[in-house]
């Protein structure tokens, strides 16, 4: 290029940024980087040598033959690895082997097809110049005026009676849309803050719902309970479950260190927390014997048994709710009330 | 008709004696089954020579932490009354004698033959009654899996995941990977409770229900899963950092070659 071309469309740029940004508040800055233009075109070895020609084109075709054979070996397998009702094995190779088919099949062709684009086919590059989104004078004219006649043959402007009332319907119609959100879900009412468990309940072993003797539960043990009656539930068993669900651990009464008014909650060292981590609700089961420590495996929040299940370490905010416990006539476990807080993870309604 | 004859029946002056006899029978029937549950030890059957050869073994390789007479010191805990069990799954695993203290004791290569360890069994189990080594029939496989699956999510899964592959606890202690362990173990763990593992006695878990979760623990094992490459596992960590480095970084490979131009 010739510095005199190169002049003419250095001004030509100027100019075109005047005329766009004048006015404005916006800062330039005036040695933008500039426009590396296009790369040098370079040839691929299979324009210059046709060896390398031929050989791009017997990959090609080994691409969609192996396509073939994949395809042909997904029927095969099909019937050969069929799926068995008795052998659970069974499923791994049918599927193991039907979708190394089924990907061979799709694979090859398409890296068949993409290869052969980028090796035969022509490889000219080419470059299309951006246009204005502004529309031309002629356009913007053309389009108000199609406007400003619509407003004259409906008469929107001039019949205000008619605009109003349009504004009035339009801005009615979305209310029932609004109203109908209330059927999104039922109100859970007083649900999130009471469980269960209730003055007498026993506490049973999960899964079979048995009831446990005091006597059972010798020191270091961990019994996983539910309350007596879970089991024969007929509807939200296991909405129930999961806001009931207990983790029993008999420790040495001496290690206990109860708050004031909490001292009775107890039955001889043996004491029941939620199991519903005060955080996200993960059940908290991972209980250690000698460091008394509750771990969540879900986000390593850790609770300290001996001292009311006091958050030492995670993203817990509260200490898991206890379960005031005592024994019946019988010697059995029961609850001595329902707990005294919502159970598992804060919500919108919850008081603390 | 018939009513009338159980109602006099009931008034009979032998009626409240019979109910009393049989309320009686059933509470005390009852409750001797249960503390038979619970206090399932026995002191087994050591002979003398096993318990004098085990005395022996104990003071020269135990005193020192547990003491000369297994009271326990500040390096270790009392063993009276920890029972047989304690002492064959410890020493059985390898875990003890302990090597070096930290958050946990490592399992390492048996330190003592059978015969050594059963006479420390017996050492220990005649301080004081404790769980005793499992009976035979408890250990072997053929219990109900799907019930031993049921108890093992529930009981034990929280650990030691729900395949038995392990998982991490608090301050670097850990559930270890359950495959591999011999059932005799696995069923002392329950029972004793070893270092940080609660106790699972014979009234919470009875000795059909650790039979079921030994049978369960030893199908996983012997049944590999039918999903294909595990991965060990151990659930989203390993499978997630398997699909970000791998499969993503294929995509990206593809990615990369379908834009790049032709040699």
């Amino acid at each position: 290029m010739s510095s005199k071309g190169k002049s003419v469309a250095k001004k030509k740029a100027s100019v075109e940024a005047e005329h766009e940004y004048e006015g404005g508040l916006a800062v330039i800055a005036p040695d933008a980087i500039k426009d590396p233009g296009l790369e040098p075109h370079r040839v691929r070895m299979t324009d210059k040598s046709p060896k390398h020609e031929k050989a791009a084109e017997r990959q090609v075709v080994f691409l969609f033959l192996l396509s073939i054979l994949g395809s042909a070996f997904a029927l095969y397998a099909y019937f050969a690895y069929p799926l068995s009702e008795t052998d659970l094995g069974s499923v791994r190779n049918n599927t193991l082997f039907l979708g190394l088919g089924i990907t061979l099949g799709l694979m090859g062709i398409g890296i068949g097809a993409v290869h052969w684009a980028k090796t035969l086919m022509p490889d000219a590059e080419v470059s299309e110049a951006r246009h204005q989104t502004r529309g031309s004078e002629e356009t913007r004219a053309r389009a108000i005026e199609i406007i400003e006649l619509a407003n004259q043959e409906s008469g929107f402007t001039r019949r205000k009676l008619i605009r109003r009332t349009l504004y009035g319907a339009l801005a009615f119609f979305p209310l029932p849309g609004i109203i109908i959100f209330g059927d999104l879900g039922p109100n859970p009412k007083n649900t999130l803050k009471h469980t269960m468990w209730e003055k007498g309940v026993r506490l049973t072993r999960d899964p079979y719902g048995t009831p446990i003797k005091a006597s059972d539960v010798t020191i270091g043990s961990v019994f996983h309970v539910i309350p007596e009656g879970l089991s024969e539930l007929e509807h939200h068993k296991l909405e129930e479950k999961a806001k009931a669900a207990v983790l029993l651990v008999r420790v040495d009464p001496k290690e206990l260190n109860p708050s004031k008014g909490r001292e009775n909650w107890a039955y001889d060292g043996i004491v029941a927390y939620s199991k519903i981590c005060t955080h996200v609700g993960c059940p908290v089961a991972l209980y250690e014997q000698h460091t008394h420590h509750l771990l969540c495996p879900c986000h390593q929040s850790t609770f300290d048994l001996a001292n009311e299940c006091a958050v030492v370490f995670g993203p817990a905010s509260r200490p898991l709710p206890q379960l005031p416990i005592t024994v019946d006539a019988e010697g059995y476990l029961v609850a001595q009330s329902d707990f005294t807080e919502p159970v598992g993870p804060s919500f919108w309604e919850r008081s603390a | 008709m018939n009513k009338r004859k159980i109602n006099n029946a009931r008034r009979s002056p032998f009626a409240a004696i019979l109910v009393i006899a049989a309320g009686l029978l059933v509470a005390g029937g009852g409750y001797a089954g249960a503390t038979a549950a619970v206090a399932h030890s026995t002191s087994g059957s050591y002979t003398q020579e096993q318990v004098d050869l085990g005395k022996k073994l104990f003071l020269s390789n135990c005193a020192s932490c547990h003491g000369k007479n297994a009271e326990g010191t500040n390096y270790g805990p009392s063993l009276i009354g920890v029972g047989a069990a304690s002492v064959d799954f410890q020493v059985g695993t390898g875990r003890m004698p302990g090597q070096a203290s930290g958050p946990q004791l490592m399992k390492k290569p048996v330190q003592f033959k059978q015969d050594q360890i059963d006479a420390l069994a017996a050492y220990v189990s005649s301080l004081a009654p404790g769980p005793s080594v499992p009976d035979e029939k408890y250990l072997a496989t053929n219990g109900n899996t799907t019930r031993g699956g049921e108890l093992f999510r529930i009981n034990c899964a929280m650990c030691h995941n729900a395949v038995g592959a392990g998982g991490a606890l608090t301050e670097g202690k850990f559930a270890p990977n359950l495959k591999g362990v011999e059932a005799k173990h696995i069923y002392e763990a329950m029972v004793t409770g070893p270092q940080n593992m609660p106790v699972f006695n014979d009234a919470n878990l009875t000795p059909t229900d650790k039979k079921d979760i030994i049978s369960y623990l030893k199908y996983i094992e012997a049944n590999p899963s039918a999903g294909g490459e595990e991965l060990g596992g151990l659930g989203p960590v390993a499978e997630g950092l398997f699909l970000w480095l791998f499969v993503l970084g294929g995509i990206v490979g593809i990615t990369i070659w379908l834009g790049a131009k032709s040699n």
